[in-house]
């Protein structure tokens, strides 16, 4: 009988172990390959909104009311300039945001996964008075909208 | 003195519950410089911005951001997850073109 319970005890102290150490070495890789996805040098460094556009293989982007962005109509420091962008379009993967007359106009991406609503509030530079430009990648679709903000102080130094 | 205050890496967050929705706002600490500012010695400041950031649900992926030198210092950010329940973890990690790196992880709390 003792034999037998330790028999049955055995093999299972060792694969719970064997998991035990599996999950350990899981949780310590996870966050270094959650951020192993590629950072997108050329479209970061790219001085030009057209040239960050092309980068980022974001084509015949399609104006769309659904996208809603909120900014201040006037930055008084454009170091600082909080942005708020809800999208209405269903399955937005990703919103991307430019702002156009920055040394480099892509300012930031965020895509969505696991119900994360396609939602974001961010503050960003701004260089001078120029529109901020959002586009939207749903479907393999892209669309886009664009707000106006007066920088009374350049935030790009 | 100013250079210590700058590399810390702590990370505020807060994960609240309301309506179904939950919205995490997260603010980090980082000098985001662009590699374009110059110091009181005329010498360009050397590029130092984050990168990448990800955030997890209970360990599961909700949100992938690339930033650029466009955002700005002390990075803010708020994004609102739809299937968080109360006692669920949310956890933000980024990196740096530094490589440098940190990670905080916050409960959602009913409000």
């Amino acid at each position: 009988m003792d034999l037998k319970s330790q028999n049955n005890t055995k093999p299972t102290r060792r694969q719970f172990l064997v998991r035990f150490c599996a999950l350990g070495a899981a949780l310590l890789i996870l966050p270094l390959k959650a951020l192993a996805s590629v950072w997108n040098k050329p479209a970061f460094e790219s001085a030009t909104l057209a040239d960050a556009i092309k980068n980022l293989n974001i084509k015949a982007e399609a104006p769309s009311a659904q996208i809603e962005i909120i900014a201040p109509d006037k930055a008084e420091n454009g170091a600082v300039v909080q942005v708020e962008i809800n999208s209405h379009i269903a399955n937005t993967e990703s919103i991307t945001i430019f702002s156009e007359k920055n040394p480099t106009p892509l300012v930031a991406q965020y895509t969505f996964s696991n119900g994360a609503l396609p939602y974001v509030v961010t503050r960003i530079k701004m260089a001078e008075t120029c529109d901020l430009k959002a586009v939207i990648k749903a479907n393999n679709q892209y669309f886009t909208a664009s707000k106006r903000v007066e920088v009374l102080e350049n935030g790009c130094g | 003195m100013d250079v210590v205050k700058a590399m810390t890496t702590d990370i505020k967050m807060r994960a609240q519950l309301k309506d179904d929705i939950t919205e995490v706002k997260v603010l980090m600490s980082h000098p985001m410089e662009t590699g374009r500012r110059k110091n009181d010695a005329n010498e360009i400041i050397p590029a130092h911005f984050v990168q990448l950031v990800t955030a997890t649900l209970n360990g599961k992926t909700v949100l992938e951001a690339q930033w650029g030198t466009g955002v700005s210092k002390n990075p803010y950010l708020t994004f609102r997850l739809a299937n968080a329940r109360v006692g669920d973890t949310v956890a933000v990690t980024w990196l740096d073109n530094l490589g440098q790196t940190s990670s905080q992880q916050i409960q959602v709390v009913a409000v």
